[in-house]
């Protein structure tokens, strides 16, 4: 067990580097959140989602449908880590004519992306769908939907949640990046979110929350919420946005916005310092 | 249900039926409304098939979204709601979700257009086709009554690649087709020709055409009347050859005059072959309460109100 933690511990920190990386070749994009995600989606990437990349629309693959679009870099890394695509295409983010778009697309075809976002709050309605496709069809595949703490406020949000509950998506497991910060500032000053937790409990999901950098408590959220039957699961995944690199973490001001030519090289330095130090 | 050519007949009934029907020969067909099963006549497909209907309550935004992943899961999604909440209230999503991801969802909109009478101007859909077609991916289609309307549902069955519009209304029209006649998507289809003004109409003003034509016959004018009933892609090939012969052209919609048929067909026109138009619809404005019959007159939809803009349009022609 510690032995696969260190290791999915060092595949993270490699995936946040591809992410600094891609964000100041592309002098745009949104680093804050993606670096904030990388652990739960680390784990949930390597150790849980049954795909295969040499068939991405193999039809009982488990769909990954990234709804907060903007944080792409750290899913477009783990994709081409895992072969979806060529590792070269992620230097060409956000350029004309490339295969990544600023955000997903499955109009431009991107091998692994299941879902075009970028417009906050259509995502886990769109899960519902995959999730309610699934059930008619008595299909294995389960549905890994990632929203932010913001999206919460968007009103379609919770239409998705009345929905999934309704409809006892039992297949559909959400993760929630908890933040706390959005592009105005924290969430409780823009528009207050709390009780979090109790109003996903208050729609009929079972509810996890978990320190999103602590890996057994990711792991152990993810397997107690593919036994849950009945109802679905969302995992509230409280994240430090810019998580590893010293002078984004926790500044909602990363939530966009690429690096300097020296911020890039002192967070590439900070982040193989982390990874040396996972052996 | 037997239709007899010029009595009136539920589109919305035509639509109900036919997607039993189609659920009989498809199991890959879902059906969702969001609390309008009765009204839209989904409650049909429901009561046959309750395991491939989804009443998704009032949440249009969600379902849209939804149906979408329900497309690209491998099902034929048929989406029912009012015109103005599918063209209207959730727009972004599918534009989003559905266009952009030319997700093929069938989207049946009833209750469009004016005919919708006495709840007045928050639910007479006047703009849907404007902002469907605006969609990249999306293409448009508007019945002319109940027999076109199953036709078009038949037909839009195995519309698997981008997604698609259906305008409907609340309203019974008049039915103008009999047994013989073919939908064909993509296609305009003369149904009366004539030599002197070329008259473009979908949905129920095509009936009220087929009416102008015959006050326009009694003034010694010949008026081509044709049925637009794919609003997009347009079949430019069929409205550019009909002015050509009759060299000034009228058109003629239940929806604003801004960004519908009108808007459609002048497009084409600039393009190909500009000739004088004018355009019969709501100009501008919001419609009102009222009975369908009472409103219909009132903006002027009525075969008297296209023969006067047929006569405009031919003075401009013999101004030119």
């Amino acid at each position: 067990m510690n032995g696969e933690i260190e290791a999915l511990k060092r595949k993270a920190y490699q995936l946040r580097r591809d992410v600094v990386e891609m964000v100041y070749r592309a002098k745009s994009g949104h680093p804050g959140g993606a670096l904030g995600m990388a652990d739960v989606l680390t784990v949930l990437h390597y150790k849980f989602i049954r795909a295969d990349p040499k068939n991405p629309s193999w039809p009982d693959r488990d769909r990954f449908i990234l709804s907060n679009g903007h944080t792409c870099p750290i899913l477009y890394a783990i994709l081409a880590d895992k072969g979806y695509f060529p590792r070269e295409e992620l230097w060409r983010l956000r350029k004309l004519g490339a295969l990544l778009q600023g955000h997903p697309s499955t109009a431009h075809k991107i091998p692994g992306v299941e879902f075009s976002s970028g417009s906050l709050g259509i995502g886990l309605s769109f899960a519902c769908g995959v999730a309610l496709a699934g059930k008619i069809d008595k299909r294995s595949y389960r549905v890994f939907c990632s929203i932010s703490d913001a999206e919460c406020q968007e009103g379609q949000t919770w239409e998705a949640a009345l929905t999934a509950h309704h409809y006892k998506l039992d297949n559909l497991i959400a993760i929630l990046d908890r933040n706390r910060c959005q592009i105005d500032g924290p969430t409780e000053k823009v528009m207050a979110l709390e009780p979090l937790a109790e109003k996903w409990r208050a729609f009929g999901w079972e509810v996890f929350e978990i320190d999103g950098h602590d890996y057994e408590q990711i792991i152990f959220a993810f397997e107690a919420a593919l036994k849950v039957r009945g109802r679905p699961k969302i995992i509230i995944s409280h994240n430090l946005l810019g998580k590893g690199v010293s002078f984004m973490e926790g500044d909602y001001k990363w939530h966009h916005g690429a690096p300097s030519a020296e911020e890039f090289e002192q967070a590439m330095r900070e982040l193989a310092q982390h990874m040396e130090g996972s052996p | 249900m037997e239709l007899k050519l010029g009595e009136k007949a539920s589109l919305r009934r035509a639509f109900g039926e036919a997607l039993v029907e189609l659920g009989e020969v498809d199991e890959r067909i879902v059906v969702l409304t969001a609390d309008l099963a009765g009204s839209t006549n989904t409650d049909l497909f429901a009561k046959r098939f309750p395991e491939r209907f989804f009443n998704l309550g009032i949440t249009e935004a969600n379902m849209m979204a939804l149906a979408a992943g329900l497309a690209m899961s491998g099902k034929k999604p048929f989406v029912s709601t009012f015109a103005i909440f599918a063209a209207g209230k959730p727009w972004e999503q599918v534009r989003q979700a559905i266009a952009y991801q030319s997700a093929p969802v069938r989207i049946v909109a009833t209750h469009a257009g004016l005919t919708v009478g006495e709840d007045g101007a928050s639910h007479q859909m006047l703009e849907d086709i404007n902002n469907m077609r605006v969609l990249p991916n999306m293409d448009v289609v508007v019945p002319a009554d109940a027999v076109e309307t199953k036709q078009a549902i038949h037909a839009l069955k195995d519309h698997d690649s981008n997604p698609v519009y259906v305008r409907l209304a609340r309203a019974p029209f008049p039915v103008v087709f009999d047994d013989n006649y073919k939908f064909e998507f993509g296609r305009a289809k003369v149904l009366r020709r004539g030599d002197d003004i070329s008259i473009f109409a979908c949905g129920l003003m095509v009936y009220q055409s087929l009416g102008a034509a015959e006050v326009l016959a009694e003034k010694g004018i010949s008026a081509e009347v044709v049925n637009v009933s794919t609003i997009k892609p347009l079949d430019v090939e069929t409205i550019v050859a009909s002015v050509s012969k009759t060299g000034a052209a009228v058109t003629a919609e239940e929806h604003q005059v801004i960004g519908g048929l009108g808007s459609a067909v002048a497009e084409a026109l600039a393009e190909h072959c500009p000739v004088p138009l004018v355009r019969v619809g709501v100009q501008d404005r919001f419609g009102q309460s009222g009975s369908a019959e009472a409103l219909i007159e009132y903006y002027g939809l009525t075969p008297e109100g296209i023969a006067q803009a047929a006569l405009r349009a031919l003075e401009r022609e013999g101004q030119r």
